[in-house]
């Protein structure tokens, strides 16, 4: 413990409750970040060789030539299938091959023919197939235009800030050198030769480029010595942070290009950032960074990167929702810039009064230290088709297991198995659900993964099977540093079988992590991942169970000794520095995990798998969370865009820990944050190892009412929670939305990030403020085509049933009982009103239908089902997917997915309709050809219609007349 | 089997995948749910036809329409459990896969398999509340004792308490009249040391004249060159040490003023220049050597005398009262170092001292020494009795905060004081001071950790002393001070029996003492007010 304890303090003590900005770079300590962003726009050195152009069925090709350099590049244009165009460029003839990341997309995209509409010596012109859109490449200087009609949609290298940074031997030569200028350099020549790699002294093509300078950073004629002497400064092949030495044995490797976005004042995505969902511009600061690291107490409102890393944006207008995937995982920045953004409201006024407004415009950079440019425009036109594109490229959020959505408990640490038990007798006891249970990593023997504490859980198994008994699970902790111990068997494997990350001198790589000094097995391997995987089967796992899942924490790696407390960008993976695909070591943990689980089950059981590291593709693999936030309302807030721009890019299974990692939180922070939490995606109560305990019932009987209500609400809703999920496993669809995701023309929504959607149909407030008695929610909805039948949109409090008009701010007053929830007219919302102790227990039960009328008397629904643990949905087709809609005064349930079969005990309970009018009678017809009477009460000041037990079976046609 | 209500269908038809089952329901509310009448919710709230009663869908606000089934959130289901207790559960535990009635009537639907445990159940039950009643009985057999002996300890603190203040009373007493004594034998010592000592002063000064004239003799036969009795001017001018302006040279003029005008002195005469020059005078003999100054007169036996008290008082006894802080200590302990540094030059220079001063002062006369042996021994005496008064104040004190002391409602805890429990863990040794202090000591090394000190009792307000609060213990890092509340619970042994830190820095103890046992009811109210047999 004394050598942990020291580095404890040391990297903890080091600030007070905040972030210790000093620990991690900005773009100006960051080397190639300073380089690229001193490049000035408009001076772009690319030129399209039209000459070498080819066109193939899948794609065209054409050279670049940088002339100031003369290095030439590969440009690779790809129209892909469902509206997709993708951008290749690489080096002509690279020193060594680039980085290219693999295992992100889910398979090569399928592509569909491009074809040349005309060319000449400035450029061709390409049709991208159906809408009329076109792309035009320019030649001098090099440039890409979408065009749709007369519209540029989007321009690439419009701004000239295209870079590629070759790569180069280190080739300052004597008599380069010389010639150029002689120099009392010559002691720097001799630095710099000093630490020449061998082999670079004797390639033969270094000598030849002789004008090749840097492009990011491209001196002029007479001053290339400067280049020499200034190398060190420029950390072109070595810098410096703090204490820690980057060496970088293949130079600099960074590439840039920008994008203009015409028409677009709106930009989301690019997570994982504890800012607004909508991006802000960049000038004058830092640029939002992507770099998977541990940051300790993170702030908000600033674009320092944390755990993980998508790198997709996404661009919005009332006209058209497009998206950006930059697929790089090495570290990245992206500025941001608009020429709206500093205008005032009058300004832009004024504009418009004017005519004289220019178009607003958003333009955007990325940057990154290594790899290539591959990106894929994705062109919507639509929200729900830029998911769609997305997911054909990365795929889907992973379907969970239903208990998996239900409420989670956790705590850093529960003590012992005797606690546990406890715990859960706890939940009993005051009658609150709970599914999970979470071991922290106190559980294992010193931090060893895949071992228990001897004395503080003797008997794993029987605390596994305690929880069997009451139909709940457990999590335990499973981190990617694995303590260097000779007599732990997971080390001694990892080693023998070289597994380990390596570092730059070829040994195994070895940092500091919770066990003390730890490897780093190399994920990137896919003999290691089998490996990995391999050791959750339930005999090698000791002590494990099929009610057992897996957190993955701590996997961005953090390495408490190492820079910016992650690994050294030096490491290898393979043949490969950590510096290009240190973003996808988090995938690769979860993914590796994740495959575990499901082959410990012979592929028959989902597996949840929880990471806080993450990359593009992440959602594959389970749930991901904000990682260790703090106690405190603005972090309560935060939550929201956090996971809102999470959904937008791909991973829906989004939650924040609630009440907050560290610090105590005071009990009504406690209890909003439960009620928010609720209706978020991953809901999980969390608590750092020094805070007091807060189990829901240690807050007085009143404040364990109020949580106790929260959880079965989530409890209840657990049906239509599901049903979300299958549909974002299927389409891409994200579970919680942005109100602009349904309202694209409701310039209104754009910036919303205080409320958001569950699906289409419930619009949830969360109430954010210490002490709020109430908030004003903006109820969407003008009447738009998502709302086929309506005229105007209306909403119905979940809570009261009180019916609102859309399009307009309201008022609402809150107490602590409850946060504003509602439904949107027009929609069929399925509830398990039987709440048990977990979500097992309510498998059997009935469902109530809550059917809120649009005021043209309309509503739509569905309802999954499954068994809710299997992939025998997928494999077997074994689920019941249902339409529901009410129409001319029917209600009726009708069969979406006729290859499937499902039997389900479960049964419709009660129907309740929100906005009804009283009819004379009801009558239920079921297939058989019977009618049933129903008998039904009808709350006239509320115009809520509810029909008693219309008893049919959940997977079975029926319909219900009103008369 | 108390449920089976003659004819009562339970269950209706029209409840879906289930065979009708007779379910239990409340035996004291029986008489609502009476077969094929109009029921109406418990509340009033509503009448439904009966057939609606445990129909598998709520139909009152209150749930009581089912008392068999989960179909009301609000319901709770009647276990009879036949052998053991009987209890409500929330009616959403009814079908839902987990036995909770040991009678298992709760999954009559479910496919659960349940194991009718009550009887077992029951006689465990019983079997330990036998065990808990005779436990009970011989501990609250115990704490009559303690009580008693409690009872007995107070009137002997009381006892005490009221003897010492009377021998406080005597003490004071005491001490006044010593003072007196002290005061009495201090006058005629002080007199008497005074007068020695004046004595001493006239004797030292004869001393001192005597020796001055012998020195004046020995210059006038210095001086007196040519040996005819007189000191002339050319004689005196080569003392230059004598020059009143400090020129470096003695003229005539100067030299004549120094023999008060005249050109030579006679030995009488030069009785009065000799006042004059005596100061600065050198012999010839010991020219060039400084002589020491005079002697300064300090009789030394009293200084070192002064020098010893004053060491001596910093270690006198009145200054201790009980345990003083450690670093508090440590201060004392730098203090007087640098004291003793101080004092360390007096002591170098004593010798040096005594060298020049070959006469010391005589011991006091018989007479003197009687009287200061007298003062002495009337100082010790009036200290000695000073002393006990201030040990008869703490003992005062002690006993009064013991006595002052939150006991319990009959002093059952009072056993308890200035006594300490230690309870060893795998890691750990835990000791609880009761009324002091919890405190916790690495087994294997380390320092030992403040848990918190004693605070107040803190159980439930009908149980008040039930839970000892201690806290304010040592500081945790970025957390509260460590705290540490102790369960009381009965037991026939004063005994330590767990530990734990349920959250960080906080902890709990469990501690077992006869001095909670509560009056056993006879052991068969016990087993008959809990369970149906």
């Amino acid at each position: 413990m004394g050598p942990l304890l020291v580095l404890w303090l040391a990297v903890f003590l080091s600030g007070t409750w905040a972030v210790d900005r000093g620990n991690f770079k900005t773009c100006d300590q960051s080397a190639f970040c300073k380089r690229q962003r001193a490049l000035k726009p408009g001076q772009s050195p690319y030129r399209a060789l039209l000459e070498t152009l080819e066109l193939t069925n899948t794609k065209l090709t054409l050279q670049l030539i940088n002339d100031n350099n003369k290095v030439r590049l590969l440009l690779e244009l790809y129209r892909l299938q469902g509206n997709m165009t993708r951008v290749k460029i690489n080096e002509l003839k690279p020193l060594k091959p680039r980085f290219e990341v693999p295992d992100v997309l889910i398979n090569d995209p399928p592509t569909e023919p491009l074809s040349l509409l005309s060319q000449d010596e400035n450029g061709v012109v390409l049709s991208l197939g159906a809408d009329s859109q076109w792309l035009i490449v320019s030649a001098k200087p090099f440039r890409l235009d979408i065009m749709e009609g007369r519209e540029v949609l989007l321009s690439l290298n419009s701004r000239g800030l295209l870079a590629f940074e070759h790569l180069r031997i280190r080739k300052d030569t004597i008599s380069y050198k010389i010639k150029n200028k002689v120099y009392s350099a010559w002691e720097n020549i001799k630095w710099v030769f000093s630490r020449l790699p061998k082999s670079s002294q004797v390639d033969p093509e270094g000598a030849e480029k002789k004008e090749e300078t840097d492009a990011a950073n491209e001196p002029a004629e007479g001053e290339v010595c400067v280049c020499v002497c200034t190398a060190k400064e420029d950390g072109m092949w070595e810098e410096t942070f703090k204490s820690h030495t980057d060496n970088k044995p293949n130079g600099p490797s960074s590439i840039s290009l920008d994008f203009s976005l015409p028409g677009v004042e709106h930009v989301y995505g690019i997570p994982e950032h504890a800012d607004s969902l909508k991006l802000k511009t960049t000038d004058g600061g830092d640029p939002y960074r992507l770099f998977n690291l541990d940051v300790f107490q993170y702030e908000l409102f600033n674009p320092m990167a944390l755990y993980g890393a998508i790198p997709v944006m996404l661009s919005h207008s009332a006209q058209r929702t497009m998206g950006i995937f930059w697929l790089n995982a090495a570290e990245t920045w992206v500025d941001i810039s608009s020429n709206t953004a500093g205008k005032t409201v009058f300004g832009q006024m004024l504009d418009y009064v004017q005519g004289s407004s220019e178009t607003p415009q958003t333009d955007v950079r990325w940057i990154s230290e290594s790899g290539i440019i591959d990106v894929f425009i994705m062109l919507g036109p639509t929200p729900t088709d830029v998911f769609s594109q997305y997911a054909s490229l990365t795929g889907t959020q992973a379907f969970p297991p239903l208990s998996a959505l239900a409420y989670h408990q956790c705590r850093w640490n529960y003590n012992d198995q005797e606690d546990v038990a406890a715990v859960d007798q706890g939940f009993d006891e005051h009658d609150i659900p709970y599914d999970f249970i979470w071991l922290d990593i106190e559980h294992t023997d010193g931090k060893r993964y895949f071992t228990w504490d001897p004395h503080k859980f003797p008997q794993p198994k029987d605390m596994l099977q305690g929880l069997v008994d009451k139909r709940r699970k457990m999590v335990t902790i499973v981190d990617p540093h694995i303590k260097v111990d000779s007599s732990y068997k997971i080390h001694n494997e990892i080693r023998s079988k070289g597994f380990y990350v390596k570092n730059k001198d070829g040994g195994d790589y070895e940092g500091w992590c919770w066990p003390g000094n730890s490897g780093y097995p190399d994920f990137t391997n896919p003999e290691m991942r089998a490996w990995w995987a391999s050791m959750f089967a339930y005999d090698q796992y000791e002590g494990s169970m099929e009610n057992m899942y897996t957190w993955n924490d701590m996997n961005e790696p953090s390495v408490f000794n190492g820079p910016e407390v992650t690994m050294h960008k030096d490491a290898l993976h393979g043949n490969w520095e950590n510096r290009d695909l240190h973003n996808l070591y988090g995938l690769y943990v979860q993914m590796a995990t994740a495959e575990g689980l499901i082959e410990r089950s012979g592929g028959v059981e989902r597996p949840f798998v929880l990471t806080r590291a993450f990359f593009a593709g992440s959602q594959r693999y389970g749930a991901v969370w904000t990682g260790d936030n703090t106690a405190e309302w603005e972090h309560l807030k935060i939550s929201i865009p956090m996971c809102l721009s999470l959904g937008l890019v791909g991973v829906s299974f989004c939650g924040a820990d609630v009440g907050g990692f560290f610090k105590s939180p005071s009990t009504e922070l406690l209890v909003r944050w439960y009620q928010t939490g609720a209706y978020q995606p991953f809901f999980r109560a969390h608590a750092h190892l020094d805070t007091p305990r807060r189990e829901p019932w240690l807050f007085g009987p009143e404040n364990t009412a109020l949580i106790r209500e929260a959880v079965r609400q989530r409890y209840a809703l657990l049906p239509y929670w599901y049903q979300l999920f299958y549909h974002a496993h299927h389409s891409g669809q994200p579970v919680m939305r942005p109100l602009w995701v349904e309202y694209p023309q409701d310039t209104a929504t754009f910036s919303m990030d205080d409320q958001f959607l569950l699906g289409e149909d419930l619009l949830v407030h969360p109430v954010t403020e210490e002490g709020g008695r109430g908030v004003t929610a903006y109820l969407p909805g003008k009447g738009e085509a998502t709302a086929l039948f309506c005229v105007l949109q209306v909403w119905f409090d979940v809570h009261t049933f009180q019916k609102h008009n859309g399009a307009q701010n309201l008022y609402i007053p809150v107490t602590i009982s409850s946060i504003p929830v509602f439904q949107r007219g027009g929609s069929i919302i399925p509830r398990k009103a039987r709440v048990r102790r977990s979500s097992s227990c309510m498998e059997h039960d009935p469902y109530t239908l809550f059917v809120a009328l649009s005021p043209k008397r309309f509503a739509q629904g569905e309802l999954y089902i499954d068994d809710g643990h299997t992939f025998n949905f997928d494999k077997q087709k074994q689920f019941i997917h249902r339409r529901l809609s009410f129409a001319n005064k029917a209600l009726s349930s009708r069969n979406l997915a006729p290859g499937s079969q499902f039997i389900t005990p479960s049964w419709i309970e009660k129907i309740v309709i929100l906005g009804a009018s009283k009819p004379s009678k009801a009558t239920l017809k079921t297939p058989d050809g019977k009618e049933n009477l129903l008998e039904f009460e009808f709350d006239a000041s509320m115009s809520v219609l509810t029909l008693r037990k219309p008893g049919v079976n959940a997977g079975v046609d029926w319909t219900v007349v009103l008369q | 089997m108390d449920f089976n209500l003659a004819g009562v269908h339970w269950l209706s038809d029209l409840l879906l995948c289930t065979q009708p089952l007779p379910v239990p329901t409340i035996p004291t509310e029986r008489q609502f749910y009476e077969e094929n009448k109009p029921f109406t919710c418990l509340d009033g709230s509503s009448t439904i036809p009966f057939d609606r009663v445990n129909d598998d869908y709520c139909d009152c606000r209150d749930g009581s329409d089912e008392p068999g089934t989960a179909a009301c959130p609000n319901g709770s289901f009647h276990c009879t459990n036949a052998g053991f207790r009987p209890t409500f559960i929330p009616s959403s535990r009814i079908n839902d896969g987990i036995c909770d009635c040991c009678d298992t009537t709760d999954e009559y639907n479910s496919g659960a398999t349940c194991q009718n445990t009550c009887r077992e159940m029951g006689r465990k039950e019983r079997e330990s509340l036998q065990i808990m009643a005779e436990i009970t009985k011989e501990g609250f057999l115990l704490k009559q004792q303690l009580i008693h002996e409690a009872k007995r300890g107070q009137e002997d603190k009381q006892g005490k308490l009221t003897e010492l203040q009377g021998s406080k009373k005597g003490l004071e007493e005491k001490v006044e009249a010593l003072r007196t004594v002290k005061e009495t034998a201090e006058d005629p010592e002080k007199e008497a040391k005074e007068r020695h000592l004046k004595a001493w002063e006239e004797q030292k000064e004869l001393i001192r004249m005597e020796k001055d004239k012998t020195r004046m003799a020995e210059a006038f036969l210095e001086l007196d060159d040519d040996a005819d009795g007189y000191v002339s001017v050319a004689e005196l001018q080569s003392h230059l040490e004598l020059d009143p302006d400090s020129d470096g040279s003695l003229s005539e003029t100067e030299t004549q003023g120094l023999l008060g005008g005249a050109d030579k002195v006679d030995t009488s005469t030069f009785e009065t220049v000799w006042s004059g020059i005596k100061d600065k005078y050198l012999s010839e003999v010991s020219q060039g050597q400084s002589e020491p100054p005079a002697p300064v007169e300090t009789p030394q036996e009293e200084e070192s005398r002064d020098f010893v008290s004053d060491h001596d008082s910093d270690h006198y006894p009145e200054d201790y009262a009980g345990e003083e802080d450690v670093e508090d200590d440590e201060e004392d302990d730098h203090e007087e170092e640098e004291e003793e540094e101080e004092k360390v030059p007096p002591t170098v220079q004593t010798p040096e001292k005594r060298e020049d001063d070959e006469v010391s002062m005589p011991p006091y006369d018989t007479e003197t020494q009687s009287l200061i042996d007298a003062a002495q021994k009337a100082r010790d005496d009036f200290d000695e009795a000073e002393r006990a008064l201030r040990e008869v104040d703490d003992q005062m004190k002690n006993l009064e905060k013991e006595i002052g002391f939150d006991f319990g409602p009959s002093a059952e805890f009072a056993y308890l004081y200035s006594q300490c429990y230690e309870l060893s863990t795998s890691e750990y040794i835990y000791r609880l001071c009761p009324f002091n202090r919890v405190s916790q000591k690495p087994k294997f090394g380390g320092s030992e950790t403040n848990l918190g000190l004693w605070g107040q009792w803190a159980g439930p307000e009908d149980n008040l002393y039930s839970v000892m609060k201690y806290d304010h213990g040592q500081g945790c890092w970025q957390g509260p001070n460590r705290s540490t509340t102790v369960k009381l619970t009965c037991g026939k042994e004063t005994v330590v029996t767990s530990t734990s830190e349920p959250s960080r820095c906080e902890y709990l103890m469990e501690f077992t003492t006869p001095a909670v046992c509560q009056e056993p009811a006879s052991l068969d109210e016990v087993l008959h007010g809990h369970t149906e047999l």
